[in-house]
């Protein structure tokens, strides 16, 4: 498929034929969401911000997984692990030592990405379901490890109480505040994940997913290249884990469990593997399934008081297996894919066919 | 001719995949500037000895001498860094990316933003792109594939992935190209084009190209000179001229007609 284009309109240099935001009004849009977002507060209530801070770490550890599944093709079931990693270190880092968070949440990232790191090593030499099969390690070992290894610091399987964020004497305590904290770092790893996909690393992702043998041979280092894919997916997730510890105030080794990873990786395909729309698709709605869910269970258990106990833990379940089987076989590129097209025909109307 | 104007020295290597010998001691030099053209029967382990080039095959036997370097236990990346480039027999591209993105990917070797320059793309890593987009538009020109710079490989014909993935072997900027059936599977006219392409890169950089070809008509036309393979070994080696007289090569080919 070719980029389709207005009719009349061409690009003068390479930078402007590399960019992906076009136009003026464009730019003025995406601003003016972005100021509404910021601005939500004032509009919405006080549940709904709840949701979007929710939505807005989903997708930032989405967006780690893409990089490392979607645009390298190495699969992995270890994204929760790496979230629990960020989470301890950021927790560790404001009790212990008494960091700030915006120093305390890069440490769990970049000390996430570390552990990715070693995590990634058997990349070079499986594939596919045996890899799966390794970074399911990762969600064994983390968890097991917080739960045993240095009891007096870790606390065991309880866990650990997370400090609310201060800054400049402020202490961010509810969704509100919160919401500056995520929609930020959202912002930031956007960024980078689009920055990533554009540059040579990007490339070079994408040269070991679609044809590693070629790559090699072509001068791709392989190696080199699949664990910067599994350093960044862990940093992303140990962001995502740091922000979410902090605002549960709470962490222990299932807080992220293994039920999170598959639902991340749902939440990928969803949305749509190796496209920089697809975290933010496939969290929005996967997110809003389960608040459905959520709302409908008490409903459920009205009508039929006698079967429906637990309907709200069965819900979601039902709901994310049914919405992931339908797209798996339906639209296995997922929205991402379908909202490029819908694009691409709006452009050249009114002829579209 | 001497060794001090050997380009590439395959030097007795012998390759066994389980009870099959895919290669047998097969010796020969390449001289810089030359188009030598590997030929034989299908299985005679034509591919084998580009694979065994590429480090992507380790022969048990022999070495590979490369402008004096010895890179038969270098691994393939390494081994694309010093200037080898190729295309396979079955096309093997980026299928996900355009036809740009896949010479972009292969200007790799050649970029050196960094992974953080990377992540914040704006100032050199940008800077880098811009300016490789040249020499990667160049090819492009060159290859007359503009009209489909933007679209996705994998959604292209045959003969237009073949052109694409000889252009993501140029982008390299390779001092050796291997060809593996460059032509196969083609009708006429883009065989015609084919050939055109390579005798022009042969002669505008003074490549050096070594080229693996079942059309024999083809190899006379553009090879200076050929090494025959059979079940393995190499049973001659001169100008196609040399070549076509030769009774051992009429035997294997003879043979293979049967
Ligand atoms: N990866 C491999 N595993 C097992 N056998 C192989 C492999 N690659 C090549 N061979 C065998 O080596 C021989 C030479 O193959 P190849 O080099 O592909 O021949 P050609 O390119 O001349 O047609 C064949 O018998 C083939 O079956
Ligand atoms: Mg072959």
């Amino acid at each position: 498929m070719t980029v389709l284009r207005p009719a009349g309109e061409f690009d003068t240099s390479y930078a402007e034929d590399m960019a992906t935001i076009r136009r003026k009004w464009q730019w003025v849009l995406l601003f003016a969401s972005i100021i509404a977002l910021y601005m939500l507060p004032l509009y919405a209530s006080q549940s709904m911000v709840a949701l979007v801070n929710r939505i807005c770490i989903t997708i930032i550890a989405v967006q780690g997984l893409n990089l490392l599944t979607g645009y390298t093709g190495q699969i992995s079931l270890g994204q929760a692990a790496f979230m629990t990693t960020g989470g301890y270190i950021s927790a560790l880092l404001v009790n212990e030592l008494g960091w700030p968070f915006y120093f305390s949440m890069p440490a769990a990232a970049l000390g996430a990405g570390v552990i990715g790191l070693i995590f990634g090593l058997p990349s070079l030499r499986v594939k596919g379901f045996y890899l799966v099969m390794s970074t399911l390690a990762a969600q064994f070992i983390i968890p097991w490890f917080t739960r045993n290894a240095f009891k007096d610091l870790l606390n065991g399987a309880q866990g650990l109480n997370v400090a609310v964020p201060v800054i400049f004497g402020l202490e961010i305590n509810t969704p509100q505040r919160y919401l500056m904290l995520t929609l930020t770092a959202l912002i930031i790893t956007t960024i980078i994940a689009y920055n990533v996909s554009r540059s040579r690393l990007g490339r070079a992702f994408i040269t070991v997913r679609d044809n590693d043998l070629a790559a090699e041979v072509l001068g791709v280092n392989l190696f080199r290249v699949k664990l910067q894919a599994f350093f960044l997916a862990a940093m992303f997730a140990g962001l995502a884990g740091a922000l979410a510890a902090h605002q549960l105030r709470h962490i222990n080794s299932e807080t992220f469990n293994l039920t999170d990873s598959i639902i991340l990786m749902g939440m990928l395909v969803i949305g749509g593997l190796g496209s920089n729309l697809g975290p933010f698709f496939g969290a929005i709605v996967v997110e809003m399934l389960i608040e459905i869910a959520t709302i409908l269970g008490p409903v459920f258990s009205d009508i039929l008081p006698s079967t429906a106990y637990g309907a709200v833990q069965a819900l979601r379940p039902l709901f994310f297996g049914t919405a992931l089987m339908l797209f798996l076989i339906f639209e296995p590129r997922g929205l991402a894919y379908r909202w490029n097209l819908m694009k691409a025909a709006w452009r050249l109307r009114p002829f579209s066919h | 001719m001497t060794t001090e104007t050997t380009f590439l020295k395959v030097d007795n290597i012998s390759l066994r995949f389980g009870g099959t010998q895919a290669l047998t001691s097969v010796s020969f030099d390449v001289y810089p500037g030359e188009i030598l053209a590997i030929i034989g029967p299908n299985g005679a382990g034509k591919t084998s000895v580009l694979n065994c080039l590429n480090g992507f095959y380790r022969p048990y036997q022999g070495q590979i001498i490369f402008d004096r370097k010895d890179l038969t236990r270098l691994p393939p990346h390494r081994i694309a860094q010093m200037g080898v480039a190729r295309t396979f027999q079955n096309i093997a591209l980026y299928t996900g990316l355009s036809t740009l993105d896949n010479l972009m990917a292969a200007r790799n070797i050649h970029m050196r933003a960094n992974f953080l320059q990377c992540l914040i793309y704006w100032g050199p890593a940008h800077h880098e792109d811009i300016a490789h987009r040249v020499q990667v538009e160049e090819i492009i020109d060159f290859l007359e594939i503009e009209h489909i710079r933007k679209a996705i490989v994998g959604s292209l014909p045959y003969g237009l992935r073949k052109r694409v993935e000889l252009g993501r072997a140029l982008a390299l900027e390779p001092r050796l190209l291997l060809l593996d059936e460059p032509m196969t599977g083609m009708n006429q006219e883009e065989k015609e084009d084919m050939a055109r392409f390579i005798l022009d890169i042969h002669e505008r950089e003074h490549m050096t190209i070594l080229l693996i070809e079942h059309d024999m008509g083809l190899v006379m036309d553009i090879a200076d000179r050929a090494v025959v393979l059979d079940f393995g070994a190499k049973i001659a080696d001169g100008s196609p001229q040399e070549i076509r007289a030769d009774p051992a090569v009429i035997n294997a080919y003879l043979g293979e007609a049967n």
